[in-house]
């Protein structure tokens, strides 16, 4: 079956792959009722997911942006467009943040935050965006900033702030102002990650009030707009009440004071064009600072079999199962998988790949995690770590194996095996959950507690503590209500799915199957970044637990 | 006379030197080679890279870019002529083509001037001189005074016995300079023209003798191509037409002149030998003569004693090479050929091709050749034509074209030019780039041609009048033969059609020109990141747009840049939406594009296929350094033959600060040369107070003078140039202290 499903490949696509032990073959029908029906069921979500994806990029709205122009400035998304180098990637972050957690809608939680090339060098951009509230903070635009600051730190990225907001959200000081993950944090975070040589970037296009008034006095090197920026840590109203001195906004925080007197700002920009350019300039002389990527030794090749298949092999229906080597196949450089452990512990899959060129260590799952299933990926995560090979979990796991024989078998000392080998590995982990993400598999796949360096979930995926069928059963075992049952079974469904979860930065955000390959492959790029060898001595220092060789600390054979 | 079979040839020269560049010289190369005879260039400094230099087989450097210290230098010449071994000069046209003392000089050093006896350039070279001896001939003249008598009643006298209009003209002129049209019978507008004409004649020739003509209202230029040999034989090769002109310019020229009866050709043709006898003509010359459309009566007008620019159209309508033949005659060898077996095969044009600006009077433009791009010539050099077997009577007698029919001739396409992409143009000489020749069976077979031909020529760097030319090819008179001198003014709405804001279509494909062009470089000997090679990847249903903004170069009618949408759909596919002035923006759709070339755009726009040509033209150096590497930046477009210029433009905030930088520069009162010139006169010197308005340098560019003037009132601090000196752009020519109060 095999062999002849590599001969039709052969002649499809390349002959050259014809005979390669290492291509994947696909069985997959896609005429199949059973496939049509996943794919339409994943068409629809998708669809979903696009409609509310265009109405968050829109901000504010039309109104909020018309406002916006007719002062003359460039709206959030034109200045980020201005900001990258054209034609280049931008991987954005989280855009649905906030979706529907808020009384207000606050598309994207306000803030827009991603990855992208400036002046030929990859980038954290950190934009507010003035069309929604202003600017402000709420509890997830603070959480959303941190996020972007940490993977800025663990990958040594610049980070450009475009500035324009008026700080916290006032009604929600509580959740923003005072906690250790709260608005202090961004500051904190900006005068690190300038310590261990990460340069802090930022330019000042409208009000920047208060503790924000700390994003421009906190960068290494800022701009500002004339006319247009201001920098105060107390706007006129309250300057009158503190002090009953009476002045203007421009003259207390304007962009020419600042750059003519206080020295707040380093340069002063006649308009956003202007500013924007300056950035670019000043991040093409950044010299060593930040970390550098490395290019990948191997040409890059596209997957064998078309990513649009991936809809109707996985569905939406977490229960219904399927081979995760037909996700690996649609995903890796010539479908080629090196698979390692084939027959041993096969409800999980581990092997070797290389997407975009860079090699890359997958574990994906098959079923239900057995002791085999656990020992097995802790030997490939050590395997990996040896040999410094980041790792790929393509999620898809009910949990870890109940019952006498299971617990009898040690699976919670095998699976405690795997959760130690993912929490200490020294090496990235990326993780995508295409399925479900339950229990304690969360844990054992690189859930997000686990850091990996990037967590992306696709529009079907799902997560809790369990899945919402066994999570009734259990209900219904402990509790004597079965009216509340229902309502708390379909609470938890709504709260398990990957909306819900990217709503609250559970996530990076929801990335479409066929978007997977170049979104690991950019990853990885990140993941591979280095301190410049001309600035070992200040970007040395590592800025995360993999890399360090720390080791693994104490295995319960 | 006829040469006799086995009667001895005398050889040719072993090398000659050519005292001349640019295309002539080259042409001149061309056949010298072909006849195996080593060529000496001569070069300035400003063409040591030049065409002429590169073909020759060897070249010596006579001094600096003025052609006053190079090209006319007499002595260099003939110093190389010895160095070299040289034993003829050919002096190609312009420069020592007429200059009866160089000829003279040559011929005391014993070196050949491959062109006329002294004598004969004398007798032509003075307008009155060359009409007393024609109509003694028998050659007609335009009635008029030639004499010495200058006294202005005089002449007005004169003029009212002519006729009026008439024609006030400096007999040492040329090239229109020291010309007056006088329409009106009174002496206050004679008077008043005839000191202008003196006033430029006297500036432009050092002699202010002028002569009174009849003015012909509708006049043809048209001018008989002879040749003579040294034992006073002497043929013409017939006619060309040269009428359309452009600031007393030929433009465009065609051989035979259309509409001319045998009897008519058979009387030029005769009375332009004649013409030649009288004066002992030896080599190749031109009689010109005017021809009256009202009445078709000729006159004689003057006799060019030199190869003319248009040669070419008389070569391609015989067949014979006329630089191999003035090496024959300059050898010694009688003419190959006798009146009747001279052929007249078909029609062929020559169009011009200048760096000049036809919309701004045809004034010169100068700069850099960046982009050169021409249609295939298919001949380098005349192929002579065959009579076909059928044997037809030679009547040797005949003035008349022989009517023995020529096989054949497949349309031809030939190309004289003197400049590779790169060259500079028109700064210290001719500004003429290139000379396009088509040949076809007859005129209208010739003028399409022309027409694809000039369609395929791609200058870029200055300004041409190839869209000038394309259109007058085109032009329904020009079609229909209806020449006149006075043709450009006649047709001007035609010819200039209004500027029209350009297409969408050449807004969507320079766009996506820009698009493609700004792609992250792909090196393709290593792997990629993804972060180059996955080009506007967006994620989550994102799309990369990007907008191109594009301003018009030409049209002024609406100076708002236009505002071009380009979304990437998917790998080399995009959808494109160009805002109009009307408002409702185009759209385009799933429009394919790829660059083939730096330069070459292929595009399925409309699902219509096609190859743009796309020439990227950098922002001049003076333009304030900006990060944004393309402002400012031309980009030119030829599309479906025609050629369109946008312009990126500049970001208002960098205008600001352009306006900053200049109110800063203004308050310096430094004058800087606005082009590279010639330094004509310093008016000032350090200490000179001066005020606003003051002419203190005067320029030449192009031939033509600029007065730069001071900008405040002041004292002058410092003078960074000198008389007569090279200055390039940009320089500081004074410096200017303001007044304090100012």
């Amino acid at each position: 079956g095999t062999r002849r499903a590599l001969q039709k490949v052969g002649l499809q696509k390349c002959s050259k792959r014809l005979y390669h032990p290492t291509v994947l073959p696909s069985l997959i029908s896609t005429t199949s009722p059973e496939f049509i029906s996943k794919k339409e069921a994943m068409d629809d979500l998708i669809e979903e997911l696009d409609a509310k994806t265009a109405k968050a990029r829109l901000g504010g709205g039309a109104t909020a942006q018309e406002r916006m122009r007719s002062r003359g400035k460039l709206l959030p998304r034109e200045r980020l467009a201005l900001l990258l180098d054209p034609h280049t990637p931008f991987l954005e972050l989280s855009s649905l943040a906030a979706e529907d957690v808020y009384s207000d809608y606050i598309p994207g939680a306000g803030l827009i935050t991603g990855i992208g090339r400036v002046s030929g060098r990859e980038c954290m951009v950190i934009v507010n965006d003035a069309t929604v509230k202003g600017g402000s903070y709420y509890p997830l635009t603070v959480k959303k900033q941190l996020r972007a600051q940490e993977i800025a730190r663990e990958h040594g990225l610049p980070c450009v702030y475009i500035v324009e907001s008026g700080g916290a959200a006032l009604p929600h000081q509580a959740n923003v102002f005072p906690d250790r993950e709260h608005f202090g944090r961004i500051f904190y975070n900006m005068a690190q990650m300038s310590a261990l040589g990460i340069p802090q970037i930022s330019s000042i296009h409208g009000i920047s009030v208060a503790g924000g008034a700390y994003v421009p006095a906190l960068a290494d090197e800022n701009v500002i707009v004339q006319n247009q920026g201001r920098i105060f840590l107390a706007g006129p109203p309250l300057v009158k009440a503190a002090t009953g001195e009476e002045i203007d906004d421009e003259s207390l925080g304007g962009g020419m004071m600042h750059s003519t007197e206080s020295g707040v700002t380093d340069a002063l920009a006649r308009d956003d064009n202007e500013a924007i350019i300056r950035v670019r300039g000043i991040i093409g002389d950044l010299g060593q600072a930040g970390y550098r990527g490395v290019l990948p030794e191997e040409k890059v090749e596209g997957p064998v079999y078309s990513a649009e298949e991936l809809h109707g092999i996985v569905g939406t229906d977490v229960r219904q199962p399927f081979d995760m080597r037909d996700v690996i196949s649609r995903v890796v450089d010539g479908s080629r998988f090196r698979e390692f452990k084939k027959d041993y512990g096969s409800s999980i899959v581990t092997g070797f790949a290389h997407i975009h060129g860079y090699p890359v260590g997958i574990i994906g799952n098959n079923g239900i995690l057995f002791s085999p299933s656990a020992l097995k990926a802790t030997q490939f995560i050590l395997l990996c770590s040896q040999r410094q090979i980041p790792l790929l979990f393509l999620v898809n796991v009910a949990g870890y194996m109940v019952g006498s024989k299971a617990e009898k078998g040690g699976i919670a000392k095998d699976g405690a095996k795997m959760v130690r080998a993912v929490a200490c590995a020294d090496v990235p982990k990326l993780t995508v959950i295409v399925g479900g993400s339950f229990g304690a598999g969360n844990y054992g796949m690189a859930g997000r507690a686990y850091s990996p360096r990037f967590l992306w979930m696709w529009p079907n995926a799902k997560i809790g503590v369990m899945g919402s069928g066994q999570l009734s059963q259990v209900m219904t075992s402990v509790s004597k209500d079965p009216s509340q049952h229902a309502t708390l079974k379909s609470e938890i469904e709504h709260q398990s799915t990957a909306l819900y979860s990217t709503a609250r930065l559970w996530d990076d955000g929801i990335i479409k199957p066929t978007d997977t390959r170049d979104v690991v492959g950019l990853g990885l790029a990140l993941a591979s970044r280095r301190p410049s060898s001309g600035n070992q001595s200040r970007t040395g220092r590592s800025t995360t637990w993999d890399g360090n060789g720390m080791g693994f600390g104490v295995f319960r054979m | 006379p006829r040469v006799l079979p086995g009667s001895p040839r005398k050889p040719h020269f072993d090398k000659i030197l050519v005292a001349n560049r640019g295309e002539i010289a080259c042409r001149v190369i061309r056949t010298a080679r072909k006849l195996g005879i080593r060529c000496v260039a001569v070069y300035s400094e400003a063409d040591h890279d030049a065409l002429h230099v590169k073909m020759a087989d060897e070249a010596y450097c006579i001094g600096p870019a003025p052609s006053s210290e190079s090209y006319l230098k007499m002595d260099k010449i003939i110093e190389v002529c010895h160095l070299s071994g040289a034993q003829a000069v050919h002096p190609g046209y312009g420069f020592l083509s007429e200059n009866a003392k160089f000829a003279e000089r040559l011929s005391e050093e014993g070196i050949v001037f491959i062109g006329p006896p002294a004598s004969a350039i004398i007798s032509m070279g003075s307008k009155s001189e060359s009409k007393n001896i024609m109509t003694s001939a028998g050659v007609p003249c335009v009635p008029g005074y030639h004499g010495d008598n200058q006294n202005p009643e005089f002449l007005f006298e004169q003029a009212t016995e002519i006729g009026f209009p008439v024609l006030i003209k400096a007999i040492h002129g040329g090239g229109g300079k020291g010309m007056r049209t006088v329409i009106e019978a009174t002496p206050d507008a004679f008077y008043e023209a005839l000191t202008s004409a003196k006033r430029e004649s006297l500036k432009s020739f050092g002699n202010d003798t002028v002569l009174v003509e009849k003015y012909i209202q509708r006049p043809r230029h048209v001018e008989v191509q002879i040749f003579a040999d040294s034992m006073g034989g002497a043929i013409s090769l017939w006619e060309r037409d040269c009428s359309v002109q452009r600031r007393n310019q030929k433009i465009i020229e065609e051989a035979p002149a259309p509409g001319l009866s045998v009897e008519l050709r058979e009387s030029l043709s005769a009375k332009a030998v004649a013409a030649a006898r009288a004066v002992k003509y030896v080599g190749a010359g031109t009689v010109e003569f005017i021809f009256d459309n009202d009445t078709q009566d000729f006159y004689f007008m003057e006799m060019n004693t030199r190869l003319q620019v248009e040669h070419p159209v008389t070569e391609m309508v015989t067949g014979l090479d006329l630089v191999e033949w003035q090496l024959e005659v300059a050898a010694g060898n009688p003419l190959s050929l006798d009146q009747s077996s001279v052929p007249l095969v078909g029609h062929a044009f020559e169009a011009r091709i200048y760096a000049e600006n036809p919309r701004n009077n045809f004034l010169p433009d100068s700069g850099q050749l960046l982009y050169l791009s021409t249609p295939t010539p298919t001949l380098t050099l005349p192929q002579s034509y065959k009579p076909s077997p059928t044997l037809s009577s030679s009547n040797v007698e005949s003035v008349a074209p022989t009517l023995v029919s020529y096989e054949s001739v497949p349309p031809s396409v030939r190309l004289e030019q003197g400049f590779a992409q790169g060259s500079q143009i028109g700064v210290y000489y001719d500004p003429m780039i290139a000379k396009l020749i088509v040949h076809g069976k007859d005129r209208s077979e010739a003028l399409r041609m022309l027409r694809k031909a000039l369609d395929e020529y791609h200058v870029v760097g200055v300004s041409t009048n190839v869209e000038f030319l394309r259109t007058l090819a085109g032009n329904q008179a020009f079609i229909d033969a209806e020449l006149e001198t006075g043709f450009i003014p006649k047709h001007f709405h035609e010819l200039f059609p209004p500027v029209t804001e350009s297409a969408p279509e050449v807004l969507a494909q320079t766009a996506l020109f820009v698009t493609l062009r700004d792609y992250p470089k792909q090196q393709a000997s290593t792997a990629q990141s993804p972060w180059t090679s996955l080009v506007s990847r967006r994620f989550g249903g994102d799309v990369y747009e990007r907008m191109i903004h594009l301003q018009d170069d030409a049209f002024t009618g609406e100076a708002q840049p236009r505002a071009v949408r380009i979304k990437s759909v998917a790998a080399g596919l995009f959808d494109v939406e160009v805002k109009t002035s009307s408002g409702t923006p185009v759209k385009f759709y799933g429009v394919s594009a790829k660059l083939i070339s730096p330069t070459s755009l292929s595009i399925t726009l409309n699902d219509k296929l096609s190859t743009i040509i796309i020439v990227s033209q950098p922002p001049p150096p003076f333009i304030p350094a900006s990060l944004s590497h393309n402002t400012m930046e031309r980009l030119h477009v030829f599309s479906g033959g025609r050629k369109t210029t946008l312009v990126i433009p500049t970001p208002k905030w960098l205008l600001m600060q352009g306006g900053d930088v200049l109110s800063a520069a203004a308050g310096t009162g430094a004058l800087k040369a606005p082009m590279p010139s010639l330094v004509v006169e310093v008016r000032v010197k350090v200490g000179d107070r001066v005020e606003k308005g003051q002419g203190v340098i005067v320029l030449e560019s192009m031939k033509t003078e600029t007065v730069l003037r001071a900008g405040i009132s002041g004292i002058v601090k410092a003078i960074g140039c000198k008389n007569g000196e090279m200055v390039q752009e940009g320089k500081e020519l004074v410096n200017i202290e303001a007044d304090e109060e100012t």
